[in-house]
């Protein structure tokens, strides 16, 4: 009997220790037990549950990932898809610029961001939201309605301040996040590891300006209304227990392009640019406009900054 | 082997009893099922079937987390005078505090899980297998937290019972350190629990010093409570000795640890009605309501007033003794504390969310089922375990009896640490 015992404990410790570290083996198991579990599931599937997050991943790793989303992506929406993993730029820090004097409040940026980044349409999802705000009272956000529906904008005695991710230099909400699903990017962007987070929720709770969404209910898409250009980190499909958060159109702006915001103001409010090179456009509103941050009090050091132009 | 025979003659004790006893479990069993069905909804449908939305994230899951975090703390007000004060009534009971702290940390756990939007990447947490973002994130500290508290709760009860049960004395070397490990430990998981909100810039509600300290001292109530109750129903179905004097002695601290709840939160109130800032907001929703927006106002006072008329029946030595008026503090000091540490923490936090907005949040059927299977897996966690542990303190079941035949009649035995 004991006989029996020791040998078999020597056989594993040695698979164990040489073989492979212990991570790895803890890894290997689960993924064995998963396997017998989703027996009626594809490899695909598998491979998905036992992914590790985004930041540790080897390019080949990578690779392998982006490949399986676009199989899947197809597979669902019936059209062919690229999802990009394309990394932050040396020397970029994206900052935002939001001229509040000039906002109408007519919520195109909030549409266009929908279409832009595969927000869910029902249950509706919006990344910006845009708050109507007494001109007597200035920026009180107690006091601001984000339901106006006025039968033209701007109304009399009223101006707009559109919210959305602040994209904080001190973020509370990588910092309470249990599993590091989410973090900033080289280029300041803040992003969410959709595939790693676990929907806590404890970055809602921490955030200060409401920016980030849960995924309550199964997200729907309509297939002809997909953007098929799409980024892990960014407006790629979410799936359903998970949130997300405006991302600076990281499919766009590592591209060199503009938020989709931004391109559809019609007023000219919103500007974007490189905070680390001078001659950039948010740079010079920095230099001659005065701006501001919202909730400066808490320290949070947003990279989206408001301004008045007039 | 001993070890395996234990296990299932503890399960065997546990499975048999009177006809109250198994239509108690059949009720709990079947609660257990009518909530899990619910829960099967949740995982078709997503966290949609809850009201929770983005202006109120968390709400009926975490309150509920939070609370029972109190009462699993809330064991070391047994400990404390049992064996840091060698106080005899307390030490013969102090067992079952440590297994209601057992029940209530499965009980945290389960809310916990019910709440994730992806439980099946629960193995995210945990260490070694997903990546914690330890020590940044407070959740990652209560994570630790509350598994270290339940392992040494685990191997406190288990080895104690063990010993009895193979009528030999345990090692006091062994078992006293872990007990006194077990207070700090105890203090430590409700303080990381309310640090985790107390963290929170975005939320002023939440973001008060003294949110730690009041948690603490609630809990010094809430768990008590329970435990009273508990007791007076062993006192009556079995022949475990429980002094009424233990139960005096624990009114009179939960009477004291009342006061300092309400007196931190007379402080609290002071801080924000006097400087009325606009983080009073938070405070108003709860006990005044904002504008047409009143649906917490009658707990909020609900909590005040059952909180204040308990403290008033404990801390007179003759109502906390007389058993009508004692039971009836015990209730309500658990429905204040349950309000005051459960959603009236979470929702007035939360309520006008960050860009100012009020969404009124009431939890759904499918919410309070499955919190109803999730105290019922702790109620049924804590009557096995307490009926084992009757058992084995009464001498009923040991390594020598024989399955089947009537327990042999030595004398009552009671399970403590002074061999």
């Amino acid at each position: 009997m004991s006989d029996v015992v020791k040998h078999g404990r020597d056989s594993t410790s040695a698979d164990v220790g040489q073989g492979m570290p212990r991570r790895e083996f803890f890894r290997a198991a689960a993924g064995t037990a998963a396997a017998l579990l989703l027996c009626g599931c594809d490899k695909d599937a598998i491979n998905a549950y036992l992914q590790k997050r985004f930041q540790e991943l080897s390019p080949d790793e990578v690779k392998a990932v982006l490949a399986r989303l676009e199989r899947k992506y197809k597979a669902k929406f019936g059209k062919d898809v690229t999802v990009s993993a394309k990394p932050a730029r040396g020397g970029v820090l994206f900052g935002y610029g939001l001229d509040l004097s000039r906002c109408i409040g007519c919520r195109r940026c909030v549409y266009a961001c929908v279409k832009e980044n595969n927000l869910s349409r029902q249950p509706q999802t919006h990344w910006i939201r845009v708050l109507e705000q007494e001109k007597a009272k200035g920026v009180d956000l107690e006091d601001a309605n984000p339901y106006y529906d006025p039968e033209t904008v701007p109304r009399d005695g009223y101006f707009y301040i559109p919210v959305a991710c602040q994209q904080c230099r001190r973020p509370p909400c990588t910092k309470a996040c249990p599993v590091k699903a989410t973090w900033t990017e080289p280029d300041g962007i803040v992003v969410i590891d959709y595939d790693w987070c676990i929907g806590c929720r404890c970055c809602m709770a921490a955030c200060p300006y409401g920016a980030r969404h849960f995924n309550w209910g199964e997200p729907t898409l309509p297939p002809e209304d997909v953007n098929p250009s799409m980024h892990y980190l960014g407006n790629r499909p979410r799936p359903r227990g998970v949130v997300e958060k405006c991302t600076f159109c990281i499919q766009r702006t590592r591209d060199g392009r503009y938020p989709a915001c931004v391109e559809i103001c019609p007023v000219g409010a919103r500007k974007f640019g490189n905070l680390l090179d001078p001659q950039s456009e948010i740079r010079l509103i920095m230099e001659q406009k005065r701006v501001f941050v919202l909730k400066s009090e808490l320290k949070t050091e947003p990279k989206f900054y408001y301004f008045y132009s007039l | 082997m001993g070890l395996v025979r234990f296990v299932v003659q503890a399960l065997r004790c546990a499975l048999s009893g009177g006809i109250a006893y198994r239509l108690w479990l059949a009720f709990l069993v079947a609660l257990a099922a009518w909530g899990g069905l619910a829960y099967v909804d949740q995982i078709r449908h997503g966290l949609i079937a809850t009201n929770m939305r983005d202006q109120v994230s968390w709400a009926f899951y975490i309150g509920n987390f939070t609370f029972l975090v109190g009462v699993a703390a809330a064991a070391i007000i047994l400990i404390i005078p049992a064996y840091v004060y060698d106080w005899k009534p307390i030490k013969e009971v102090a067992i079952l505090g440590e297994i209601l702290a057992l029940s209530a940390l499965v009980m945290c756990m389960l809310f916990v899980f019910v709440d994730l939007g992806r439980p099946d990447r629960f193995w995210h947490l945990l260490p070694g297998l997903g990546t914690l973002n330890w020590p940044m994130s407070l959740l990652a500290w209560d994570v630790l937290a509350l598994n270290g508290y339940f392992v040494l709760n685990l191997v406190i009860v288990g080895y104690l019972l063990f010993c009895s049960y193979n009528r030999r004395p345990y090692n006091k070397h062994f078992v006293v350190p872990l007990i006194l490990i077990s207070i700090p430990a105890a203090i430590s998981i409700h303080t990381v629990t309310a640090f985790i909100y107390n963290g929170m810039a975005a939320r002023p509600f939440w973001n008060a010093s003294i949110l730690a300290p009041r948690f603490l001292a609630s809990a010094m109530c809430s768990g008590p409570a329970i435990l009273l109750i508990l007791f007076q129903l062993l006192q009556r179905t079995t022949r475990f000795e429980i002094k009424d004097e233990a139960l005096w002695k624990i009114a009179e601290i939960m009477a004291y640890a009342m006061f300092v709840n309400l007196f931190l939160l007379g402080a609290e109130v002071f801080k924000e009605v006097y400087s009325s800032t606009e983080h009073i907001v938070h405070f108003n929703y709860l006990f005044f309501g904002l504008g047409e927006h009143g649906a917490l106002v009658k707990y909020g006072w609900t909590s005040v007033l059952c909180s204040l008329s308990a403290f008033l029946l404990f801390i007179v030595p003759a109502t906390r003794r007389h058993p009508v008026t004692l039971n009836l503090g015990c209730l309500l000091i658990y429905i204040g504390v349950y309000i005051e540490k459960g959603m009236g923490l979470v929702i007035p936090g939360l309520t006008p969310d960050a860009l100012g907005e009020i969404y009124e949040y009431a939890p759904t059927l499918t919410e309070v089922r499955i919190g109803v299977a999730c105290f019922s897996v702790g109620f049924l966690v804590y009557t096995v375990l307490t009926k084992i542990a009757v058992a084995i303190s009464l001498g009923d079941l040991t390594r020598d009896t024989v399955p089947g035949l009537a327990p042999a009649g030595q004398a009552p035995k009671p399970v403590t640490a002074d061999a």
